[in-house]
C-alpha cells in the first residue's frame, strides 16, 4: 500500500529543497523568470510582503486563479501562504494541490491563540520561528519545516540573523545541558519535551530551517548559508529590485557556493540597485509582522 | 555533486558504510573522486548550476573514463538522455528516457515497500517525492525494480539509478550495492 503524507514524505521534500532559493513571485511571468533563474520552488502570493506591509489592512490567501496560473507556469514545487490559524485556507490551499503551505507571519493572522493543527493534512507545511521554542512548538503542531522570521518586507536581513544565532545558541545550550535538566528547558522554552530531548540529543533541528525575512543580496544569501541556514527565501528582495532576473540567478550561485568568497565577488558584480531597505527602528511595534504568532 | 539538494543525506550514508566522501561544485572538486552521486534536489536548478562551471563536459569525460555514477531521483532525470516535454540539458550518460513529476505533485508523494531482487528478499522502503518515471529503457540497460509496472531502478554498467530516495531510509543496501560496483571496476 503506497502511503501518502507521511512524515518522511513531508519532511522529504523540504530535504530535498536544501542549498535553493525559494522565491516570491505574483504573476506566471515572475515564476518563469524565477524557475529560469534557479529557483528550487516559487511562493505564489498576489504581492509580495514589501506591497503588503505599504498596503496595511488585512492581508489574506491570495486569489486561487492567482495560484493555479502559476503552478500550470513552472514545473518546479509551488507553496502558498495561508494565515496563521486560518486552517480553512489551507484546506483551499491543499485542494488546489499546491506543493508547500507556509503558515505565514507575512498575512494578517486568524487565530490569535492556535495556529493550525498541521498533522491533519497531507500536504507539508513551513513555518516562521525567532527561538528555539517557537520552533519546536511549530512542530509540535506538525510543521515539517522551518524558517527564520526575520523582518519581512524590509530588506533588512538583520532580524534574520538575529534569529538564526538565537535558534543556533540555543541548541549548543541544550546540547551541554545533563538530561536531568531538559524539562526544565522545555518549560522554560514553552516546547514540548520529547522534541527538546530530541534537539538536545541529536544538536540540531528535527527538520530543516531555512533563512527568510530581509534578505536582499547574493552575499545576504551567503551570509545566512554560512551561519548555517539549510537554504533560502527571498521575498520582495528579487521583483522589488531594478534587475531582477540578473538578481535571482546572483542569489542562486551564491547559496550553492556560500563558503566561496570567489564566486560570491563575482556573482554579486552588477547587479543594479537592491530593494530600497527599511530600517528596523523605523517600523512602529504594531507593524513588525516578526510578532505574530507565538 | 553538491549544488542543491539532499547531498548531506548521500555523505551520511557513505560516512556509516565507512566511506569517505567529498562535496563537489567546481571541475576542481573533481579530482581524485572515485564514484560520484548526483542526489535529489530540483532537477532545473541543477541543470542550471551545473552549465555555470561546463561540469556537464567534465563529468561526461570522467563517466565515458568508467567513472561510477548513482543518480537519485533528480540524478536520475540529470543522467538520462531524454526528457519528456522539456529542453532542460542533462548529462545524457544513461540510454532512458524520464518523465518528470510523473505520479503528482507533492501531494500525491508516496513511501512504499518495494521489491528489489538484486538488493535481497526484503522489500525496500522506497520513498518517492515528486518523482519521475523512467519511461523508456535502451538494450544496454538492466531494470532492477518497478513499481505498478513502471520502472523505478536501473543499471547501465557502472551507472545505476532509482527514481526513489533511498538517502532519506536508515537501508544502507542500496548504497552498499553501488559500492560494489566500486569494486567491480
Amino acid at each position: 500500500m503506497a502511503e501518502k503524507g507521511t512524515w518522511t514524505v513531508k519532511t522529504g521534500l523540504a530535504e530535498m529543497l536544501k542549498g535553493g532559493v525559494i522565491m516570491d513571485v505574483t504573476t506566471p511571468e515572475q515564476a518563469k523568470i524565477a524557475e529560469e533563474a534557479g529557483a528550487c520552488a516559487v511562493m505564489a502570493l498576489e504581492r509580495v510582503p514589501a506591497d503588503i506591509r505599504a498596503a496595511g489592512g488585512v492581508a489574506r490567501m491570495a486569489d486561487p486563479t492567482v495560484i493555479i496560473k502559476i503552478m500550470e507556469a513552472v514545473t518546479i514545487p509551488v507553496m502558498a501562504k495561508a494565515r496563521i490559524g486560518h486552517f480553512v485556507e489551507a484546506q483551499i490551499l491543499q485542494e488546489l494541490g499546491v506543493d508547500y503551505i507556509d503558515e505565514s507571519e507575512v498575512l494578517t493572522p486568524a487565530d490569535e491563540q492556535h495556529h493550525i493543527n498541521k498533522h491533519t493534512f497531507n500536504v507539508p507545511f513551513v513555518c516562521g520561528a525567532r527561538n528555539l521554542g517557537e520552533a519546536l512548538r511549530r512542530i509540535g503542531e506538525g510543521a515539517a519545516m522551518i524558517r527564520t522570521k526575520g523582518e519581512p518586507g524590509t530588506g533588512n536581513v538583520v532580524e534574520a540573523v538575529r534569529h538564526m544565532r538565537m535558534v543556533a545558541g540555543e541548541i549548543r545550550r541544550l546540547v551541554n545541558l545533563p538530561e536531568e535538566e531538559i524539562m526544565a528547558a522545555a518549560k522554560e522554552m514553552r516546547a514540548p519535551y520529547d522534541l527538546v530531548l530530541k534537539v538536545a540529543r541529536e544538536g540540531k533541528l528535527p527538520v530543516v530551517n531555512f533563512a527568510a525575512g530581509g534578505i536582499a543580496t547574493p552575499a545576504d544569501a551567503a551570509m545566512m548559508m554560512q551561519l548555517g541556514c539549510d537554504g533560502i527565501f527571498v521575498g520582495s528582495g528579487i521583483f522589488k529590485s531594478e534587475n531582477a532576473p540578473a538578481r535571482a540567478r546572483a542569489i542562486v550561485a551564491a547559496t550553492t557556493h556560500y563558503n566561496d568568497p570567489s564566486v560570491l565577488a563575482e556573482v554579486s558584480k552588477n547587479l543594479g540597485t537592491a530593494m530600497p531597505g527599511l530600517e528596523i527602528a523605523t517600523i512602529l511595534p504594531e507593524q513588525r509582522m516578526q510578532d505574530r504568532g507565538w | 555533486m553538491a549544488l542543491q539538494g539532499a547531498f548531506r543525506e548521500h555523505q551520511i550514508m557513505l560516512a556509516g558504510l565507512g566511506v569517505s566522501s567529498a562535496q563537489v561544485r567546481k571541475p576542481a572538486d573533481l579530482h581524485n573522486i572515485d564514484a560520484l552521486i548526483i542526489p535529489g534536489g530540483e532537477s532545473t536548478t541543477i541543470s542550471i548550476l551545473l552549465a555555470d562551471y561546463e561540469l556537464f563536459d567534465r563529468i561526461g569525460l570522467l563517466v565515458e573514463k568508467g567513472l561510477p555514477v548513482l543518480g537519485t531521483c533528480a540524478g536520475t532525470i540529470l543522467l538520462a538522455k531524454e526528457i519528456e516535454d522539456s529542453t532542460l540539458p542533462s548529462l545524457g550518460l544513461m540510454d532512458l528516457k524520464v518523465r518528470r513529476n510523473a505520479f503528482g505533485r507533492q501531494v500525491d508523494s508516496f513511501e512504499e515497500d518495494l521489491p528489489i531482487p538484486v538488493l535481497g528478499e526484503e522489500p525496500f522502503r522506497a520513498v518517492f517525492i515528486r518523482a519521475p518515471q523512467i519511461t523508456g529503457a535502451g538494450q544496454d540497460v538492466e531494470v532492477l525494480a518497478r513499481y505498478n509496472s513502471k520502472i523505478v531502478m536501473v543499471r547501465q554498467n557502472k551507472m545505476l539509478a532509482a527514481t526513489f530516495h533511498p538517502e532519506l531510509t536508515a537501508d544502507q543496501r542500496l548504497h552498499k550495492y553501488f559500492l560494489e560496483l566500486l569494486k567491480a571496476s
